[in-house]
């Protein structure tokens, strides 16, 4: 056990350096480190918890995608159904899907190989799954259309991606630092912004679904006598900004998809804040059309289901350049730019959880995770010595190294660097002795055994590894469960944890191993000092 | 240099003895601690229950909490606790769950941050809302179980299925008197404690297998032994360890509770109780005594030998190397 060949023991210690040079990119500025190659450049970041910051989780409210799709089926069944000029009655949505009754039985068939054209094949992992995107049911005339449970998921996947997307863009807009924006689960986006003291306005600008449409102001009855009668069947009651009420139809003109641009700007009459806008040519043609036919009577601009205002048509607009004005604040127009600009969000997401921690605590929190690992470190170190004397010092000089490697090994991994992450090195800096500690009693009990001394560490260290490696091993399977069980901050606990655990294996096998082994050469000691 | 010897060389003390007295007690806090966890209750933090936590540091020192108070309960969110934070102007406003779901949870943060404004400092806001309380909650249940689980079967590999077994009911012991430690003294139970549950397992088990590995290693050396005076010798020989180990854990945890600042406090203590005092205990005079009742070395002693009996004064790690039998190990190890 203690003797190392030559090579074996300069690959030891280039093995401890290289992990420990890793470390060193941490001691320099951002900056500094820019100019180095890339492959230097890995270095521990600062969890939220350190460097403050604000982290949102953020829900696709899948149910609206879920209803979405169904309503879109609804749609087609009609389509289909009229254009093929079968009659039928109760068209709903019941549950899960969409059903309808066919008047004539003789029409049954026709009617499903028309609908039948609405099912598509979903493609599995492996070419056709054998699934298609609805199941279709007939039950004497009435016949059932359900999207499949596989089709509904592929849409949510869908959803969750392209809100991604959208939340990328909406949160480049607002010019913050290294956002991260990350899937998290099957409906979940995590959202962290380092830096960011108050989330209010990202969470405002995150909740909006921005969908935008240009529709007519329904003029045939006023919004009160629609409250308390029934709307016209194609069009529905919307609030305004300030709770007052608008008939509004619901077919759409020109949507806020067809848009191309949108900024911030100010009405050159009464210098209010306002949007200015810009369609695509689809959307000037459909929105030049739509006021041709209408001038005289008002639009409405609806931004998720509020009607923003509802301005009269002077005159027809063809240049597909537009202007929404609603009393906004500067803020709210630029808001509103942000928003359009970036396009609407599939779905509405709900924030799930918010966690901000302000630049003060993270200041505070690193130096106490400081303090208490310079403390922790001088009294181990200290009761190290006072126990084993020579020993102890080559136990400190391991525990050194294995702290500067873990430094290394989170940077190579580029690890998030949390509280508990801290809490977990030092509890390593405890746990690191451990392996010495286990070596070193065996060793003192092989001498009182009555062992020669170089007979005695020798014994000491074959026994004590297999020791060392069960115990080791268990403590690493927390720390790896912890790390697929825990998330965040914990995560950081466990990384930290079972990373220590790596390197002061690494040590005790090694490192501690080279230097005693170094010492007999030399001393050719009689007796252990220990 | 004298070194310092905690345990003193060739101690014997008869720990199986104890059995006898610690199998009864530790029953007894077990059953305490589960009674504690149904009718005390934990302290559940936000992780768990949702709601909102908000630690904010007054521009005026001290913080006036009462008037804070006041301010606060003029929103009528419901239940709501103020308490001081580790300093005079650092108060931790904790929210219960506000009914109707995620977004009524951001109304009330919001209310909040409205009624104090500027005259304070926003340390720390944290909100949870009611569909991710209770997933972090079964997420953290199913973690400490599978880990159990998997340090199980890892040992049921590596020893038998005694040790194995063993090993589980000193685990859930440990695991259990924590609980009813978080219980009776309200530590905050968050996802740190978690963490913290799950490293004790951990650690407990750490100290475990190194005593189980020696009574392994006897078992194999002294084939005649009865089996608590074989326990005792193991216990004896690797004490001297447990002791420095825990000294050293001891020391690390107790530098992150007294400086490692107010946020990992409920964490730190939390895992003081369960590594120092309860791992320790539980490797000692739980883990290592179950051996006996599980049956552990009742094959080895042939039914040819004579009866067993007993050595005068039970073998200490300074006699075997001379009449220890078979070693093969110790051949190679002597180069």
């Amino acid at each position: 056990m203690l003797f190392f060949t030559r090579w074996k023991a300069a690959a030891i210690l280039v093995t401890a350096l290289v992990v420990c040079l890793f470390a060193v990119p941490n001691f320099f500025s951002d900056k500094t480190i820019a100019r180095w190659p890339d492959w230097a450049q890995r270095h521990i970041v600062l969890g939220l918890d350190l460097q403050g910051g604000s982290s949102l989780l953020l829900e696709v409210d899948t149910s609206a995608v879920r209803k979405e799709r169904l309503q879109s089926l609804d749609d087609d069944v009609l389509r289909l159904l009229r254009q093929a000029r079968i009659p039928f009655t109760g068209r709903a949505i019941h549950g899960n899907g969409v059903e309808v009754h066919i008047t004539r039985p003789a029409d049954v068939k026709t009617a499903l190989d028309k609908l039948g054209t609405l099912s598509q094949p979903l493609s599995g992992i492996l070419g056709a799954s054998g699934q298609r995107s609805i199941d279709i049911n007939a039950n004497g005339g009435t016949v059932t259309l359900t999207p499949s449970d596989a089709a509904i998921t592929e849409r949510i996947r869908q959803a969750v991606d392209q809100s991604i997307e959208i939340i990328q863009r909406r949160v480049n807009e607002l010019g913050l630092v290294e956002p991260s924006i990350q899937r998290e689960g099957i409906d979940r986006i995590l959202v962290q912004v380092p830096g960011l003291q108050d989330p209010t306005r990202l969470k405002e600008i995150l909740g909006k679904t921005a969908k935008l449409d240009f529709r007519m102001v329904d003029l045939s009855m006023t919004p009160q006598q629609a409250i308390e009668t029934h709307p016209p069947p194609d069009s529905e009651v919307l609030n305004g900004q300030n709770g007052e009420k608008y008939l509004i139809e619901k077919r759409v003109l020109v949507s806020g998809g067809d848009l191309v641009d949108a900024q911030p700007g100010f009405d050159q009459r009464t210098s209010e804040p306002v949007v200015n806008f810009r369609f695509n040519s689809t959307g000037a043609r459909k929105f030049a059309e739509a006021t041709q036919q209408n001038v005289g009577k008002p639009f409405a601009i609806v931004l998720d289901n509020q009607v923003v205002s509802a301005p009269v048509i002077r005159e027809p607009i063809l240049g597909g350049q537009g202007q929404i004005s609603g009393n906004f604040t500067v803020q709210q127009a630029n808001d509103l730019a942000i928003l359009l600009r970036a396009g609407a969000l599939p779905a509405p997401l709900t924030i799930v959880e918010e966690r901000t921690v302000g630049p003060g605590l993270g200041q505070d929190s690193i130096q106490a995770g400081e303090h208490a690992a310079y403390v922790g470190a001088a009294l181990v170190v200290f009761f190290m010595f006072v126990t084993y004397g020579l020993f102890g010092l080559f136990a400190n000089i391991a525990v050194s190294v294995n702290v500067a490697m873990i430094f290394g090994v989170l940077s190579m991994l580029g690890a998030t660097l949390t509280l508990p992450g801290i809490a977990g090195i030092v509890l390593t800096v405890g746990i690191a002795v451990d392996s010495n500690v286990l070596i070193y009693e065996r060793i003192r009990e092989e001498v009182r055994a009555g062992r020669t001394a170089i007979n005695a560490i020798d014994a000491g260290f074959t026994r004590a590894l297999a020791t060392i490696l069960d115990s080791n091993i268990t403590t690493f399977i927390a720390a790896a469960v912890l790390f697929y069980a825990g998330s965040g901050p914990v995560r950081g606990f466990a990384v930290t944890l079972g990373v220590g655990i790596l390197t002061s294996l690494f040590t005790a096998f090694t490192f501690t191993r080279l230097i005693v082994a170094y010492w007999v050469r030399v001393w050719r000691p009689r007796t252990v000092p220990i | 240099m004298r070194l310092l010897r905690i345990v003193p060389d060739n101690t014997r003390f008869d720990f199986m003895r104890f059995r006898r007295i610690s199998f009864p007690m530790s029953a007894m806090l077990s059953i305490a601690a589960i009674l504690l966890y149904f009718y005390h209750g934990l302290n559940f933090g936000i992780d768990f229950v949702g709601g909102t936590l908000i630690e904010v540091q007054t521009k005026a020192n001290p913080a006036d909490l009462a008037k804070m108070r006041a301010t606060i309960s003029g929103l009528h969110l419901g239940e709501f606790q103020l308490q001081e934070f580790g300093a005079p102007n650092d108060v931790l406003i904790r929210v219960s769950e506000q009914p109707g779901g995620d977004q009524a949870q951001q109304a009330a943060v919001q209310k909040v941050r409205d009624v104090l404004g500027s005259t304070v400092d926003y340390r720390r806001v944290e909100v949870v809302g009611p569909s991710v309380s209770t997933e972090l909650l079964s997420y953290g249940t199913i973690g400490l179980l599978s880990a159990i689980v998997a340090i199980l079967f890892y040992l049921w590999f590596r020893f038998e299925w005694q040790f194995a077994l063993g090993a589980m009911i000193a685990n859930v012991h440990d695991v259990v008197l924590t609980v009813g430690f978080m219980s009776l003294t309200r530590v905050d139970f968050d996802l740190t404690s978690i963490a913290a549950l799950l490293t004790i397992v951990g650690y407990s088990l750490n100290d475990t297998v190194v005593i189980y590995d020696r009574i392994r290693e006897m078992l194999r050396r002294y084939k005649r032994m009865s089996m608590p005076d074989l326990l005792n010798v193991s216990v004896n020989a690797t004490l001297s360890r447990s002791i420095v180990t825990h000294v050293t854990v001891a020391m690390s945890l107790l530098a992150l509770l007294l400086f490692g600042g107010q946020a990992i406090r409920s964490f730190t203590a939390t895992m003081m109780f369960g590594v120092v005092l309860v791992g320790t205990y539980t490797s000692v005079f739980i883990a290592s005594p179950i051996l006996i009742y599980l049956g552990v070395g009742t094959g080895r002693l042939g039914g040819a030998e004579e009866p067993e009996t007993p050595p005068a004064a039970p073998p200490t790690a300074s006699q075997p190397p001379k009449t220890a039998a078979p070693a093969p190990r110790r051949v190679r190890a002597r180069r």
